[in-house]
């Protein structure tokens, strides 16, 4: 029987997919070296398991339940909405999931997983941190060791959650090679998962990777989307008429995104990290501005050079500093079932200010980059319609780093 | 060793005479992994020289990645030496033009398959056939995707030499060994490219088993650095490609110029040369 937290999916169509393959259309696939092969193959026949055996998902829901604290609430965001003037502004709190994103989702699914593979060695890669203290937790609640590759400049950036995983302990490496971000960071866990792979299962923190992570980690967060739909169906009465999420990698919006699909009356939109500018180098939109590539394992849009290499790429978000993109989200974009488009640091900041005291919530920096869209697009949008953002994690995170931009731009006296 | 009425071996004429002739001498083959373009490409191609001048049957030549997971700290930073140093796919194929036409020893190339993919599959292998190149060994390509690249560099007559590891069950190790073309890559031990000191248990097992699985060479990588290790590997493999331990080596002459690390490395190989027998 179908637990409240996870009701049915509706079936046909776009959803449908990846294949046996991995593949979301022609994008997917499992471009890895040999050594890793059958790691994947090991782990897709225990999700396979898994998913036909109900003790497996009544535990996760009870984790959910007592651990997370879901189902999160839906908040009618008053202020916003007045300030914007337009369309209603709801949000999805995954900021209220513990840990403060929605990250955990992933990770006591995927934590759970790796016991059933008997592996008692947990590593995983993180950019803001939230995934890292996500992996963190599950692993002190279930007793497995874990390591957490970090990019130096997001160790800087993102200290209080570096903080947090040692808390816990976890032991956090920190990457000095390439751009000491999130791409950084997956490349070093790799390498590990490399050597360690008998031993230790790799809890990936995205849509991202090869198959079948794309596919488990969207699962994993697919709550958030059946969520928001069974909220909206019976408290509201209607479906929302759109739905808004952040994607860096794209899990917390393939989560969001996946179970509404098939409701081809509902508006999908994600919006990814504009940076400075629409220049190379300048931003971290992948399917706004790169092209088809394979990156950490499958085929998506990426930004690379006409040779191959990856781009360099900027964001002020470190969870959205990543020159990739889930492939399923390259198969929205592609078959245009999901909008995707872009807001720049700059919009972003103001973003989080502005929710910060009209709502009296620190949003994520990851999450204000749809905060920005949604404001300027429920000007536009009339009083009777929803737009539900999905308030992918707390800001708390980022206070640090933002009081520091600010007074960079005020001349940097008190940096 | 290489059997002359199959059709795949179309795809490896230059690697089946070296590894003929080889066999012939009763010697084993010493393949060397270098980098292309680190420091620069000229040193590249002075190295090239070099290997062919010890003896080496084979090279492999690394096209920098910008993110190579299968790779150690050694390659990885040559890598990005490389990539620092102004290195594309334009001067990278027009070197290697360069040298196909001066060694005797065939040149692969060991590449990403995101470089590959995103030049277009038909475009870089023409322009590796045009340059010379006798095969590509595309380290993150497993057998489950490489139907298209198998297909286009069997009608360029390139090798496509495909990697089993010791994480590879049994059977599938044996569909991959059938499907290898030029010879078979064997790697040692399961993690990332690096000199190593021991061999690893097993390996003597697993490189007889693999050599009755198929009828392409099968030589032995990941970890092999010295002379006395390429001798015992010279006992059960048809040879031993050694990576980290020269690129390290080309690292450390390379402010002695293309000539210098030329001379240095060469002697060097010629003794790992000498042990593949
Ligand atoms: C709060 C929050 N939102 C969003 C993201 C972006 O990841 P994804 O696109 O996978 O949801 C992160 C990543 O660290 C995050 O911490």
């Amino acid at each position: 029987m179908p637990s409240p937290l996870s009701p049915p999916l509706p079936a046909g169509g776009i959803s449908q997919v990846p294949d046996a393959h991995g593949r979301f259309g022609r994008f997917g696939g499992r471009y890895v070296p040999e050594t890793l092969s059958a790691a994947l193959d090991q782990l897709q026949a225990a999700y396979d398991e898994a998913r036909a055996d109900p003790s497996f998902q009544a535990e996760l829901d009870q984790l959910l339940a007592a651990f997370v604290g879901r189902p999160t609430p839906l908040l009618f965001a008053k202020r916003l909405t007045e300030y914007a003037g337009g369309a209603q502004i709801w949000f999805k709190r995954e900021d209220l999931s513990h840990t403060g994103a929605h990250k955990i989702n992933n990770t006591l699914g995927q934590g759970l997983l790796a016991m059933r593979m008997g592996k008692k060695r947990i590593i995983a890669e993180t950019g803001a941190g939230q995934h890292g203290v996500a992996t963190a937790t599950a692993c002190a609640r279930f007793g497995l060791d874990c390591v957490v590759y970090m990019g130096s400049e997001d160790v800087r950036r993102q200290e209080p959650n570096v903080r947090s995983m040692r808390m816990m302990g976890a032991e956090v490496r920190p990457v000095e090679s390439g751009s000491r971000t999130l791409r950084d960071a997956i490349n070093e866990a790799m390498r590990d998962w490399m050597g360690s792979v008998e031993t230790t299962h790799y809890i990936i923190g995205s849509v991202v990777g090869p198959h079948p992570f794309p596919r488990i980690v969207r699962d994993f967060q697919s709550v958030i989307g059946k969520e928001t739909l069974l909220f909206c169906q019976k408290e509201l009465g209607r479906d929302p008429d759109c739905v808004v999420a952040c994607v860096g990698g794209g899990s917390n919006a393939a989560g969001m995104f996946y179970p509404l699909v098939e409701h081809k009356g509902i508006r999908l939109v994600g919006v990814e990290a504009g940076g400075r500018s629409a220049k190379p180098g300048d931003h971290a939109a992948s399917l706004s501005y790169g092209n088809a590539g394979i990156l950490h394992g499958s085929l998506s849009y990426v930004l690379q050079d006409p040779d191959g290499q990856t781009a360099d790429v900027h964001s002020v978000s470190a969870g959205l500093d990543y020159p990739g993109v889930g492939p399923e989200h390259a198969w929205w974009h592609d078959t245009k079932r999901v909008e995707y488009t872009s807001v720049t640091d700059a919009e972003a900041l103001d973003a989080f200010d502005l929710v910060a005291r009209r709502e009296g919530i620190l949003p994520a920096l990851e999450t204000s980059h749809a905060l920005a869209w949604t404001v300027k697009e429920a000007a536009r949008r009339p009083k009777e319609e929803v737009i539900v953002v999905c308030m992918s994690g707390r800001g708390d995170k980022d206070a640090a780093e933002i009081a520091r931009l600010r007074s960079l731009e005020n001349g940097g006296a008190h940096a | 060793m290489t059997s002359h009425h199959d059709p795949k071996s179309q795809a490896s004429k230059p690697l089946a005479a070296t590894f003929a002739a080889l066999a012939k001498d009763g010697r084993k083959a010493l393949a060397p992994f270098v980098t292309a373009g680190d420091p620069d490409l000229d040193t590249t191609l002075a190295v090239l020289e070099a290997l062919d001048r010890a003896g080496a049957a084979v090279c492999e030549l690394g096209v920098p990645y910008s993110d190579p997971i299968a790779d150690g700290p050694v390659i990885q930073a040559s890598y990005t030496r490389a990539l620092a140093s102004g290195f594309t796919l334009e001067k990278f194929f027009a070197m290697v033009r360069k040298a196909t036409g001066r060694v005797k020893m065939p040149i692969l190339a060991m590449v990403s398959y995101s470089i590959i993919y995103r030049r277009g599959i038909d475009r870089f292998v023409d322009d590796a056939a045009a340059a010379g190149l006798a095969g590509l060994v595309v380290p993150d390509l497993p057998l489950e995707e490489s139907e298209v690249l198998d297909a286009t560099c069997k009608g360029a007559n390139l090798a496509l030499v495909r990697l089993v590891t010791p994480t590879t069950p049994p059977e599938r190790a044996a569909e991959i060994a059938k499907r290898s073309t030029g010879f078979l890559y064997c790697v040692s031990v399961a993690g990332v490219t690096g000199a190593r000191t021991d061999l690893p248990e097993g390996l003597v097992e697993r490189v007889k088993w693999l050599r009755t699985k198929t009828d392409v060479p099968v030589l032995v990588g990941f970890g092999v650095s010295t002379p006395e290790q390429v001798k015992l590997l010279s006992g059960v493999a048809d040879g031993a490609i050694v990576g980290s331990a020269l690129v390290r080596r080309v690292g450390e002459l390379a402010a002695e110029g293309p000539e210098g690390v030329a001379r240095g490395v060469e002697s060097w190989v010629a003794d790992l040369v000498n042990a593949a027998r």
